[in-house]
Order: structure tokens, then sequence, then C-alpha cells
């Protein structure tokens, strides 16, 4: 049972992830859903095709995935510079389905408040349980959002951590639903870990959200690395399905303080700004 | 002792809670069912034929399904006999639970299987007939209370069948299964997550109040 397709044109004009490399040449096809309209995807030259009602979709192949877009002109996708450095891990950690709004999933990346009571013992635990002040900005000249000194207290921040240490995070927001963070590497302390979350809108309160990072880290498997991160994703899974309303409210009164800190209501006010309708409780709506 | 391992498996917590509970100590080895499906391929099915998760390794014996898993552990570990306990009556309403969890795995299992990591099958049909079971298990469970009785089976104390079906129960929302119709479910869930050696998995939290 398929709703409406979604016709709201910002989501049209971008491009969304369907599915990962690394899953596709294992499957060598994959059925699933983007903006309500049932789509296909099947190995090609070049490396992908999408298809929807088997009539093709524009297609791009990058950073590890296949990426599907219904409009007219999309723009080009976010750079992400640390997929190409030659040093790193690429590491898919999976695609998970979660009943929740885009937005919420990109938020809830975003927060670090809820570290210490969702992912204790590895991401925060009490009494660490401060965000402390950080700056937050809307680039213009990149479309993004960019969060910066952002420190926590993480017990074991990542699969290389042996012991407790403050982290500093950095969190980019290029595309409404996909959200890059970044922090300091366990293995090598002037490098930063890069960590995505690229968020496919099946429909406007379900989503795929596929994980994975790259990062400097030469001793644990990729089973180590998935382990990980699907620990963490687990663990937020049902905190994201117990929101309501499920839609992300871009009011930036609509809820209160803590739950809306300062990322959150940038972010809201960028995809207001946006004009995006679809998956979002609109201000005034 | 060694668990082959996923954790975000329902049937892996299952035999995890089951150690947990027992005091017993026993070391993981993790298996990449998801995205990687590695239970199917031939290294895994060397160990497990039947290319399942979890399995169980003590010494050289080997278990290679959830059922067996909690039935020899109860057997083996348990010196009060509580959690597989001997008697013709527990025995039968064990091994009754026992294939209801396994129905539980079929239904509301599968409906998170097919949600959350798109398995394939029908999550409508997985998901009607978990209902089917879970308003069962809430009715037996509510009369359960009315008389004096606070577990699947008829004993004063938990068995191994309120473990089997523990896990599928307590994630049903994952497939898309509220529990808001079940409260004598959801007052036996607190039940387990009070018990002394209850461990919680990704996903599951200590009290129901975290949410
Ligand atoms: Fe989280």
């Amino acid at each position: 049972m398929m709703a409406q397709p979604c016709t709201d044109t910002v989501m049209l004009e971008h491009w969304h992830p369907v599915v990962s490399l690394d899953e596709l040449r294992g499957a060598g096809r994959c059925r699933t859903v983007l903006l309500d309209r049932p789509v296909e995807i099947v190995r090609a030259a070049g490396g992908a095709r999408v298809l929807c009602d088997s009539a093709p979709v524009q297609t791009l192949v990058q950073y590890g995935y296949v990426w599907a877009s219904f409009g007219t002109a999309p723009a080009p996708l976010f750079p992400f510079p640390e997929f190409d450095e030659a040093d790193r891990r690429f590491v898919v950690t999976g695609v998970f389905g979660v009943q929740v709004s885009a937005g919420r999933a990109i938020e809830n990346f975003l927060d670090m408040g809820h570290f210490p009571y969702v992912h204790t013992g590895i991401l925060g635990e009490e009494p660490h349980t401060e965000v402390k002040e950080y700056d937050v900005e809307i680039s213009q000249s990149r479309d993004e959002i960019l969060a910066t000194r952002c420190r926590f207290y993480q017990p074991k921040a990542a699969v290389s951590s042996d012991e407790g240490a403050d982290v500093e995070y950095i969190y980019r927001v290029p595309h409404p639903n996909c959200s890059v963070l970044y922090k300091s590497s366990p293995v090598d302390e002037t490098r930063l870990d890069a960590i995505y979350i690229f968020v496919q809108p099946m429909g406007q309160e379900k989503i795929r959200a596929h994980t994975g990072m790259c990062i400097i880290d030469d001793a644990s498997t990729d089973l180590d690395i998935r382990s990980f991160q699907q620990t963490i994703f687990g663990q937020d899974k049902p905190i994201l399905e117990n929101q309501y309303p499920r839609r992300l409210p871009l009011d930036p009164r609509a809820e209160t303080p803590i739950r809306a800190d300062k990322s959150a209501i940038a972010y809201r006010r960028w995809l207001a700004a946006k004009g995006l309708g679809w998956g979002v409780i609109p201000a005034g709506a | 002792m060694k668990l082959y391992d996923f954790e975000l498996h329902a049937e892996c917590y299952a035999a995890r809670l089951m150690l947990s509970l027992l005091g017993v100590t026993y070391q993981t080895e993790a298996v990449d069912f998801y995205p990687e499906a590695a239970h199917l391929a031939p290294e895994f099915r060397a160990i497990n034929p039947l290319g399942r998760l979890p399995l169980l390794e003590d010494g050289t014996l080997r278990f290679g399904t959830v059922q067996g898993i909690l039935s020899y552990l109860a057997a083996a570990y348990d010196p009060t006999g509580h959690w597989a306990p001997d008697t013709a009556v527990l025995r039968g309403e064990v091994a009754g639970w026992m294939a209801v969890a396994g129905e539980l795995a079929a239904t509301a299992g599968q409906a998170r299987l097919i949600e959350t990591m798109f398995a394939d099958g029908d999550a409508e049909a997985a998901r009607a007939g978990a209902e089917a079971l879970l308003r069962v298990i809430d009715q037996h469970l509510w009369f359960g209370e009315v008389e004096g009785r606070d577990w699947l089976c008829s004993a004063t104390h938990p068995t191994i069948a309120d473990i089997a079906c523990f896990p599928h129960v307590v994630l049903s929302e994952d497939g898309g299964i509220s529990r808001q119709d079940y409260p004598a479910i959801r007052r036996w869930i607190d039940r387990v997550k009070r018990l002394e050696g209850f461990t919680v998995m990704s996903g599951v939290f200590p009290t129901s109040s975290a949410l």
C-alpha cells in the first residue's frame, strides 16, 4: 500500500541514497521505496541503474552509494572529501528501516544530549550529562549547517578506544537528509574520523537509514566496526520511533528547548527557508 | 563456553539473557548476520548446518537452536532446577510455551526482520500472526495475575519458556507491533526486567520507563 507520491519540489530536486554499492554487488538488484515510489536498482555499466515502474530514473553513483533523483535538474551532491582519502577505511555499517521522518533521524544524529541516557557506557555516562556550549553556523556559500567545538565526555568513543576521553565533534548537515560527523580519531590525534548517516526517505514517516564511516583504523575488523555502530543505532531506534509527532515540526517554538537545542533550531530554520513541506510540519501549519 | 552471536538478533539475545541469568561466563564470537548474511556462508554452515544463529559451544558440544541452547543451559548450569523444572505438568507447559516462542519468531520476529533489516516476506501477514499470539499471551498472563501466577508456566518462578518468548515480545515494535493493547504483557516485561542477572541488548532498556 503506497501513499500518494511525494510532490514536494525540495525533495524531488535532491539526490537520495537508495542502496550501497556493497549491498548491490552482493545482491545484484534491490527493490525499495523512495519518496513513496517503488524503485528498483540494478547493476549496470557505470555502476547502477535505477528504475521506477520500468522507466529510468536519474542515477548517480557516489560515496559508495547509488543515488536517485526525480527532479528536473538536481544540484551536484555535497562534497565529502574524506571518502577519497586513500588511507581511510570505508565501512558500510548497514541500512536499517525506521518508522520516523528523515528530519527526526537527522536531528537525533546531531543531538549530544541523549548520549549518557541512550548510549550509556559508550558515547556518554552520568554524571557527564552537560552539553557544553558549541558553535553553529549556516554556511550560505556551501548551503550547509556546521556545528563546531562540540565536546563530550565519552567512555568508549569508538571501537578502537580503550579508555574514556573528552571527544571533540564537528557536525555537517550538507543535505536535508544527510549528515556527517567528525570526531577525533582514537588512533591518530591529528585526524578526524568521519561517520555518516544518509537517510533515504521512503515516505514521510518511514526511512531507510544508511550508515557508515571513513576512519583511520588499521586494527579493527569490518565486523568490529559494524557491530559497534549497529549497537549504537539499535539504541537510537526505539527512541526515534517513540517521538511524536513523527514528522519534524519546523516552527522553532513547537517543542521544548531541550529537544530543540541550538543545532536543531538551525536545522529546522534551514529546512523552513528551503520551503520544505514534506516529512515535516511546516511553521504556521 | 562460546556463543556465536549477533547483537541485534532476537534469539541471540535470548541465549545471552539466559547465560546472564544463570551467571555463566562465556565468550562471544560475532557473526555478521546483517548485512553480510555470514550465517548462511559455508564457513558457518560447517559449524551449524542449519545456517542459524545463535550457536552455543560448550567443550565439544554444540547446540544450534535457541530451544536447544536454553534447555541445555538450564539442565546443565541451574542447580535449583527452576529454569527447566522436571515435574510432568511443568515439562508440558514449558514445551508448549517454547513452541509458542518459535511461532513468535516466525511472526513478530519475522516482521521485525522485514521492517528493520529488509528480509523477504509479507510484513502484514507476519504482524497479523503475531497479534493473534500476543492476544492469547496477554489473556493468559492477565488471568495468571488474577490467580497469583506471574509467569507463562504455573511455577512460582520464571522458566526458559519466559526467556524464549521475551525477546520477540520486547522487540515487537521494531516490527510495527505496538504493545499498547497488551497491558498484562507490559507488566510481564517489567517483571522479566527486574530479575536478578537481567541484561539488556541494544534497543532494550533496563526499565520500560526509559522511554
Ligand atoms: Fe544516538
